[in-house]
């Protein structure tokens, strides 16, 4: 090797690679770095192309970096932590009537109490339960069904894809919340039905980004590549393309956490959504609108933890999508 | 092979870069892209700037027409000197009224670097019309001149047609004509081959060549394509990893390098005259992250001639003629590299 | 160019037939007795048979689903969408005169969306990490986590009820509830008082859509910056000014106009929140109403308003594609 590079170093020592452990292999990777045209990227000339491992801890520190997002993390932490020991946080039951109807907030009752004389803050913490739980499990639905749909869609094109796609261009021509009324009416109101319409509105998105990016990749030479190889379908599909194709989906399912909550809260407020006496802060909001003057607190605490939710997925959503994503902050 | 006979270019200076350092305040730190690089154009000649990506090749030409992107970037040290006036301290106004008619650019990928929603032909005369005050007719017809000036068949056609409407070799005659439709005096041509295919490479640089001598310009060819280099330049810069390593004509460059690097580069590159059958030696290792910069020479853990002890690890190297005329390398160990005389073109 | 209307419309059709069916079958499907509500009585009473043998005679209740379903289609596609359950009003009078004040809300609601969304996008976007941007970017994220419900009953808790209290100037002061004096001319541009009724609830029902319009333009804007012509425009020696507005912004707009179109539908049918919150006699509210009273032929005729909005702003949103993107211009002119 040392023969082809021409010139001689005159008084030159030892091997003309001297911390080489394996040059094959770092041939290799020369010739796939070195040359490859000047982009003007810096990000791309900076950061060599990591390991899955690498890279995963590089997300974790570019989203750690991220003030909002750590900062609505920490909401949420604190969230589910009132939402898990709600009992022991809470002095009152959130059922129990009392007298002390619409009271504004004191020591005695933080928050005041409602329109029956429940304790408003007992309610709250109960109330993240209810949120929280219809958020995540319309999310979990709604990307499940999502993944699936938009991968069998982008992968196998033809008349399931046009199946697909035209029962989300369907359900994409009604405003949401006309379709979940139609399906409420017909299966009932309550808790569950609410995740169930919210997690198969939800789907739609996911699996219309999911297919765009399945129809890019599949021309991609790796899953030709993993084709010759003889590797299934379902493996190419699962293995192969949804790691590559995963990130939008993760970002914008967190993102529809939060969008889950806000429509929970908008079902609850008509009155189609979560039912009395189950602490939800739509409805907690609906009961408090005829009190607007003389009992502000009722409407005011409701709005701010609905508020509050929903500004820490957001943040976490937007910062998990500038740390998978940092060309696109 | 015979040498090349002697270059065209006269000592018209036409552009002094002295000392020019431009740095990116990043998250991570700051990224010096382009260190301490001195080089000069003179008219008439084609100066080639040669090394890998990242090596700070476009930053040295984004410093010279002040569109460092800023923040992060920022031009830290040096000048810059453009017919006596300095453009480090221009004003933008002032360097708006260079950029696109004393200096132009010519970009890398002309699918991107054309404007997808305006024709060709509005692209190519709206240099003019801001610079030379032309109404939208004249405009137009200097397009379809420039167009037909750098090969587009039917220019009074096309000039009215859409980007994607064009084949790369005629998008990348599209971006020439518009960078010439000014008559620069200098044209600083980013990779302006690399995207396109090599038959049509060798057209757009015969284009490239001859419009400079038409007008009288001199180009600054920015490439990692010595076999490029080879055939188009006067006089070559070598870059890595923000510093300038080897500086010279061609002929002292691809003959008598007195840089390993630039050895590595030549012993990498694949010779169809060569029927010596010596293997392609790439490069060991991989070009280092600007941000973790190997102390003293950058070149020297990749270096096949690196010593210890020795000053490659500690000592940063300074530029210095290594020979007659204007040939410079930074390399500590420049005098003792000395080519092998069989292996000379 | 007019291969591809063609083509673009004849798809749309079956998407407005089977979102129509769906809903048609699905409320049909409803637990719980037409007639009942019919009657009156909210189902507490029994109907006697002839009242029952009457109401189904008149509506078409007797006869089987399919019967009915097609029925259904026949009339709507002759343009008669019923008569409402609650009182003898025909359905399409509901819809004509709710349509109107949604879509005056609308227009508003739209205006609101372009001044502000657009403009905070560009300039947070060409202006990156300046206050500005640093604003728009807390505030588009406020916004949008706020519920609508919430908003309106704040606006109308700060301008009805503590601006009452404190002594703000009169035209701070503002009614929370209603059309008010329902005049404008040339449709729209609302006189004398009306503007004091319209403004809470067309600020309200623009929030949620105004913040994504600021997020979107910044996010297209900040991509566009960043693209390689905008650099070739910028080594022309071009303004920044000319380098945004002449290359950027038409580019940048692409995906905003797409929003932006399709979300005029959205506002018109989505407005259920707004209107109920402030009273507003739309479609939303209608709706709501209707859904309350289990009043089918008026949920199925608003709906389907709606949904023929919804897909003819999708259509009109594809085809001014043309104008914006030569690229897919030329495909349609090749026939695509």
């Amino acid at each position: 090797m040392r023969d082809a590079i021409d010139p001689r170093l005159e008084d030159a020592e030892g091997s003309p690679f001297p911390e080489q452990t394996d040059p094959t292999q770092r041939v290799e990777q020369n010739r796939d770095l070195a040359f490859e045209g000047g982009a003007f990227g810096l990000g791309e000339t900076l950061i060599a192309a990591p390991s899955g491992a690498a890279m995963r801890t590089d997300v974790w520190r570019r989203f750690r970096r991220n003030k909002l997002a750590m900062l609505g993390l920490a909401v949420i932490v604190l969230l589910v932590l009132a939402a898990l020991f709600a009992p022991l946080i809470a002095r009152y039951d959130p059922y129990q009537l009392s007298s002390e109807l619409r009271k504004p907030p004191s020591s005695e009752h933080w928050f005041g109490t409602d329109t029956v004389g429940r304790d408003l803050f007992a309610r709250l913490v109960y109330g993240a339960r209810v949120s929280l739980s219809v958020g995540i499990s319309a999310a979990l639905i709604a990307t499940v069904v999502g993944v699936i749909m938009g991968a069998l869609a982008g992968f196998y094109g033809g008349w399931i894809d046009a199946v697909i796609m035209r029962v989300t261009d369907i359900l994409l021509a009604f405003p949401y919340i006309v379709l979940a009324i139609a399906i409420i009416s017909v299966i009932g109101r309550g808790q569950s039905t609410v995740i169930l319409v919210l997690g198969l509105l939800g789907w739609l998105a996911i699996a219309r980004v999911l297919r765009s990016s399945f129809l890019q990749i599949k021309q991609m030479e790796y899953i030709e590549a993993a084709r010759a190889t003889g590797a299934s379908n379902m493996r190419i599909m699962f293995r192969h393309m949804l790691p590559n194709a995963i990130q939008p989906v993760i970002v914008y399912s967190t993102l529809f956490v939060g969008a889950a909550v806000l429509s929970e809260a908008a079902l609850s407020f008509l009155g189609i959504g979560i039912q009395e006496p189950t602490p939800a802060w739509g409805l907690m909001v609906n009961q408090g609108r005829k009190f607007l003057t003389s009992a502000p607190h009722l409407l005011i605490f409701p709005g701010a933890a609905i508020f509050l939710m929903v500004l820490a997925f957001l943040f976490v959503g937007d910062g998990l999508r500038d740390a998978l994503d940092p060309k696109l902050k | 092979m015979t040498a090349r006979p002697l270059p065209k270019f006269t000592d018209d200076v036409l552009l002094s870069v002295q000392h020019l350092s431009t740095e990116f305040r990043t998250d991570d730190g700051v990224v010096p892209a382009v260190d301490d690089v001195t080089f000069d154009i003179r008219r008439g000649e084609v100066f080639a700037v040669v090394g890998e990506s990242g090596s700070g090749k476009s930053v040295t030409a984004m410093s010279i027409l002040g569109l460092v992107p800023s923040p992060p970037g920022q031009i830290t040290g040096g000048q810059i000197m453009w017919k006596g006036h300095d453009l480090v301290q221009a004003s933008p106004a002032e360097m708006r009224a260079i950029r696109g008619k004393e200096i132009a650019m010519i970009f890398q990928d002309p699918m991107s670097a054309l404007n997808p929603v305006h024709t060709i032909g509005e692209q190519i005369g709206e240099v003019t019309r801001i610079h030379e005050g032309l109404r939208k007719g004249a405009a137009r017809t200097r397009a379809i001149d420039v167009l037909s000036m750098v090969g587009i068949p039917q220019p009074e056609r096309r000039v009215d047609d859409y980007p994607h409407e064009f084949s790369g070799g005629m998008r990348q005659r599209a971006m020439i004509a518009m960078a010439i439709a000014c008559e620069p005096d200098l044209l600083i041509a980013d990779e302006p081959t690399t995207a396109l295919d090599v038959t049509v490479q060798a057209q757009v640089l015969d284009v490239l060549l001859e419009i400079k001598d038409r007008i009288n310009s001199a180009i600054m060819l920015i490439t990692h394509d010595l076999g490029v280099v080879a055939g188009t330049a006067d006089r070559v810069m070598v870059m890595y990893a923000g510093t300038s390593v080897e500086f010279g004509t061609v002929d002292e460059l691809f003959y008598h390098s007195r840089h390993p690097y630039t050895l590595g580069l030549l012993a990498s590159l694949p010779r169809l005259d060569d029927d010596s059958r010596t293997r392609l030696v790439p490069i060991p290792g991989q070009p280092p992250s600007l941000l973790r910069r190997p102390p003293g020479c950058p070149f020297h853990p990749r270096c096949a001639y690196a010593q210890t002890p020795s000053p490659c690890a500690t000592d940063a190297p300074v530029m210095r003629l290594v020979d007659h005329l204007d040939h410079r390398s930074s390399c500590h160990f420049a005098e003792q590299l000395v080519a092998r005389p069989e292996h000379s073109r | 160019m007019g291969a591809f209307i063609v083509r673009r419309v004849l798809v749309t059709i079956p998407v407005i037939f089977c979102a129509i069916s769906l809903l048609f079958l699905l409320f049909f499907l409803v637990p719980g007795d037409p007639v009942d509500t019919l009657a009156g009585g909210g189902g507490q009473r029994a109907v006697s048979e002839s009242v029952r043998h009457n109401i189904e005679e008149k509506y078409g209740l007797n006869k089987p689903i399919p019967v009915q379903f097609v029925g259904y289609w026949q009339r709507t596609v002759t343009g008669d969408l019923g008569i409402s359950y609650k009182n003898n009003q025909s359905v399409n009078d509901i819809v004509g005169r709710t349509m109107v004040a949604s879509f005056r809300l609308a227009f508003w609601a739209i205006c609101i969306e372009v001044l502000i969304g657009i403009s905070a996008g560009i300039v947070s976007a060409v202006k990156r990490y300046s206050f500005v941007d640093g604003l728009t970017t807390v505030s588009t994220a406020a916004i949008s986590a706020l519920p609508v419900f919430v908003l309106g009953y704040l606006l109308q808790l700060a301008f009805g009820v503590y601006g009452g209290q404190h002594d703000w100037p009169q035209w701070a002061r503002l009614p929370v509830q209603g059309i008010g004096p329902d005049s404008w001319a040339f449709g729209v541009i609302p006189t004398g008082d009306q503007w004091r009724y319209l403004v809470l609830p067309a600020i309200t029902l623009a929030s949620v859509s105004t913040a994504l319009v600021a997020r979107l333009t910044r996010t297209t804007m900040l991509e566009v910056v960043r693209s390689d012509y905008m650099r070739t425009a910028r080594a022309k020696g071009l303004l920044e000014r000319q380098v945004v507005l002449r290359h950027g912004l038409r580019n940048a707009m692409i995906p905003v106009i797409t929003f932006i179109g399709i979300d005029f539908a959205t506002l018109m049918g989505s407005a259920i929140v707004t209107e109920t919150v402030f009273n507003w006699p739309g479609m939303g509210s209608r709706l709501a109403e209707a859904i309350g009273a289990q009043d089918i032929p008026v949920v199925l005729g608003i709906t389907l308003v709606i949904v023929v909005l919804y897909v003819s702003a999708n259509l009109l949103v594809d085809l001014s594609y043309g104008w914006f993107d030569p690229r897919i211009r030329t495909g349609i002119k090749e026939g695509r």
